[in-house]
């Protein structure tokens, strides 16, 4: 009896399957992802929104985790053979995923050998700069893109009576003024130790970070952060450490609530932070560029990128690659690019969306959304300024924070704890060479 | 009495430990093989580029100072933790194991937080002492201490031990319980009526014959200590600042998945798992002597 119900069962399953395989025409594209919350939201709306536009191809999204987590999904899978399509990789992973030759499929190789319609020009070039070679290549799809701004408390300030800042001694003298207003515990702060006060600093002053244009035009690069520039910064900080004029906030975003709370009343971090601030903060505020040394020469420049990129990963069929193109042509189309902006926060990548946003108002009443762009698009990026592409960056960073902490704790100077960052740095990029692909 | 099971078939006892057989050579002979095998090459993180280097990985590392500091950083912590939470736990069973109204509730409460993982751990700890977030914290300021883990190496080690070993005190004080009420009240009582005091009575009657349960946690908290402390270390200072907080089982998974250098990592475990097996073979063999069972 129970035999027979089996058998009932497996022909049932059969025959659905049998029936449902025609339905498998539609090529499957798999898109592993790091967003979450509205995020998360925004990236189902835009796979589902492309599935229903079309039916040739299906998106599917899976969210994988925090971008490390995403990163190393997507690698154990490619060492079992079963790498998903698209791949969402923060930009310091960049170097990583662009030394895997074979793992990877280029964008602008993609474009050209599906035949998609694609002019690499469309795109913000201090964006796609940072992930393109230096002939021009675009290896990754921009997705979403921050830049360091300065968060200001309004309210704190005007009760202190102090401008918005706009150069750093400006920012040391605001601090010690706010601090005599009631900010004993912290002047200002910042989140991302070293994507603040170094890389951002290097990119912003023009001043280079590493040789070989910060390692876009190759690995053997050498780490050159421990000039004059940067030392100057670091000391300064040293300095006003030892009072709380500058309080360090730790290596990632974890001191950001000082912000919020009102602790800190100047605060460097993401623009991306605009979400949380928007929903904690119970004082008046903006963010404005990252203070610059007036006495640098050329400075500011333009600011670089943080947030991530989609690449494509390698080894899949013509047909799939085709479905990937035509959904990354459907991710640059202006308007989306507009909702995307709009309602992620991240910055448009399209010169003709940022260009749409401004007319349509969007920064009359936040103005502070528009000013990663303004920063990004300040001048045309130089050597310096178009973005970094180092080995092992999340280690690295790890790194550099153990020495500035050094520093800022009163163990090392400012140079002896740069002098150290760039030497360990240097060893680990070594390291980075031997292993990567030739 | 016969201690030999008798089985009929030859064939039976091999096949009744044969999953048992089959589930240690998989999850654990296989992993320590690989990690053997990787720790001899150098390889990208994608796995596309393979060079055999012999040893370079392992001399690399013993020429590194910062490996042997993460060693030695590594012993106190295991140390500091794990006389800290035995010695706390032992405290608490023994108050605990006293007749009181409500013990039932006492020790329920006690070994609640052997529930929370590590990393929830970390997260609480964050919340009171974080120089941020924490609430605590800000009392520390206003007290004029000057408490900033994120900057002080030696406060970010005191906040790992101290998250550390309250994680673990209710284990050890699950199993001290259990040890006191093992023991027999008549002992106990003639201790008593041998004009024996509370303290006297502890050190010569009820320390003695708990010694093969402190024996027991020694291995179990000194093994935590090596390698569960990941999460809460991960949580909290990232190993920093500086290296302050920088363990040997932290430093395989910054190197190996964050830094993506696999060769080294898995060096560094295969160290690991000799340093381990060295020190339980230690302690069986000299400190078990001194236990009485």
């Amino acid at each position: 009896m129970a035999l027979r119900h089996f058998g009932a069962a497996a022909a049932v399953a059969l025959t659905v399957g049998l029936g449902a395989s025609p339905a498998l025409a539609v090529t499957e594209i798999q898109w592993w992802h790091a967003m979450t919350g509205a995020n998360n939201d925004v990236i189902v709306k835009l796979a589902s929104d492309f599935n229903g536009a079309q039916s040739d191809y299906k998106v599917i999204p899976t969210y994988k985790g925090n971008y490390a987590d995403t990163m190393n999904a997507g690698i154990a899978a490619f060492r079992a053979g079963n790498a998903p399509h698209i791949m969402q990789v923060f930009e310091v992973g960049t170097a990583t995923m662009m030394a895997a030759t074979g793992a990877v499929k280029p964008v602008y190789k993609l474009m050209a050998e599906t035949g998609e319609k694609f002019d690499p020009k469309a795109y913000l070039p201090a964006i796609t700069g940072y992930y393109s070679t230096s002939k021009g290549e675009m290896l990754s799809f921009p997705f979403n893109s921050s830049s360091t701004v300065m968060w200001v408390n309004l309210d704190a300030l005007k009760k202190a009576n102090v401008e918005i800042p706009k150069t750093w001694p400006e920012v040391f003298d605001a601090a010690k003024k706010l601090k005599a207003a009631g900010h004993a515990t912290c002047g200002f702060s910042n989140s991302w130790v070293t994507w603040v006060n170094l890389e951002q600093l290097s990119a912003w002053h023009n001043v280079p970070l590493s040789t070989k244009a910060n390692g876009l035009d190759g690995f053997d690069t050498v780490l050159s952060f421990n000039g004059p520039l940067q030392v100057k910064h670091l000391e300064n900080l040293v300095e006003l450490q030892k009072d709380k004029t500058y309080d360090y906030a730790g290596r990632t975003n974890t001191g950001e609530g000082r912000f919020t709370s009102g602790e800190c009343p100047l605060y460097l971090t993401s623009s991306a932070f605009f979400g949380n601030v928007k929903a904690q903060a119970k004082f008046a505020f903006t963010a404005v560029p990252m203070p610059y040394y007036p006495d640098a020469k050329g400075a500011p420049q333009n600011s670089i990128i943080g947030g991530a990129s989609l690449w494509i990963m390698g080894g899949k069929s013509a047909d799939e690659y085709k479905g990937v193109a035509k959904f990354l042509t459907f991710l640059s189309d202006t308007d989306r690019q507009v909702y995307i902006h709009k309602s992620s926060g991240y910055l448009p990548i399209t010169k003709a969306a940022y260009d749409k946003a401004k007319a349509e108002g969007f920064y009359k009443d936040q103005p502070y959304l528009e000013t990663p762009l303004l920063e990004l698009t300040n001048k045309e990026p130089t050597e310096n300024s178009r973005g970094l592409r180092l080995g092992n960056m999340v280690q690295l960073r790890d790194v550099w924070a153990e020495e500035i902490e050094q520093a800022l704790a009163g163990k090392k100077t400012a140079k002896q704890a740069l002098d150290a960052a760039v030497e360990r740095g240097n060893t680990m990029l070594r390291q980075f060479e031997k292993t990567a692909v030739k | 009495m016969q201690k030999q099971a008798i089985f009929q078939s030859k064939l039976l006892p091999y096949a009744l430990v044969a999953p048992q057989l089959a589930i240690v050579l998989i999850f654990f002979y296989w992993p320590a093989l690989q990690a053997m095998i990787q720790s001899f090459l150098l390889q990208d993180a994608f796995g596309l580029s393979t060079t055999f280097v012999w040893f370079e990985n392992y001399i690399d590392l013993f020429k590194d100072p910062a490996y042997f500091e993460a060693i030695l950083r590594t012993f106190f912590f295991s140390f500091a933790i794990a006389v800290s939470s035995l010695s706390f736990a032992l405290l608490l069973a023994v108050m605990a194991d006293k007749p009181l109204r409500g013990s039932m509730l006492y020790r329920t409460l006690l070994i609640w937080p052997y529930a929370v993982a590590p990393p929830v751990v970390g997260v609480l700890w964050i919340f009171m002492l974080h120089p941020s977030l924490g609430v605590l914290s800000r009392y520390l300021r206003a007290l004029g201490v000057d408490w900033n883990p994120l900057l002080d190496g030696n406060q970010a080690a005191t906040l790992i031990i101290l998250a550390a070993a309250w994680k673990q005190i209710s284990y050890n004080f699950l199993f001290f319980l259990a040890g006191l009420q093992s023991i027999p009240k008549s002992v106990i009582e003639a201790a008593a009526i041998d004009g024996a005091r509370p303290m006297r009575r502890f050190w010569t009657v009820i320390f003695p014959l708990l010694s093969p349960t402190i024996f027991f946690l020694l291995v179990v908290n000194i093994v935590y200590a090596f390698f569960d402390t990941f999460g809460i270390i991960d949580t909290m200072t990232r190993g920093g600042p500086g290296k302050s907080t920088e363990t040997l089982v932290y430093k395989v998974y910054t190197d190996g998945l964050l830094g993506g250098n696999l060769g080294s990592s898995a060096a560094q475990s295969v160290i690991l798992m000799i340093m381990v097996i060295v020190l339980t073979g230690i302690q069986f063999r000299f400190v078990e002597r001194k236990v009485t069972y």
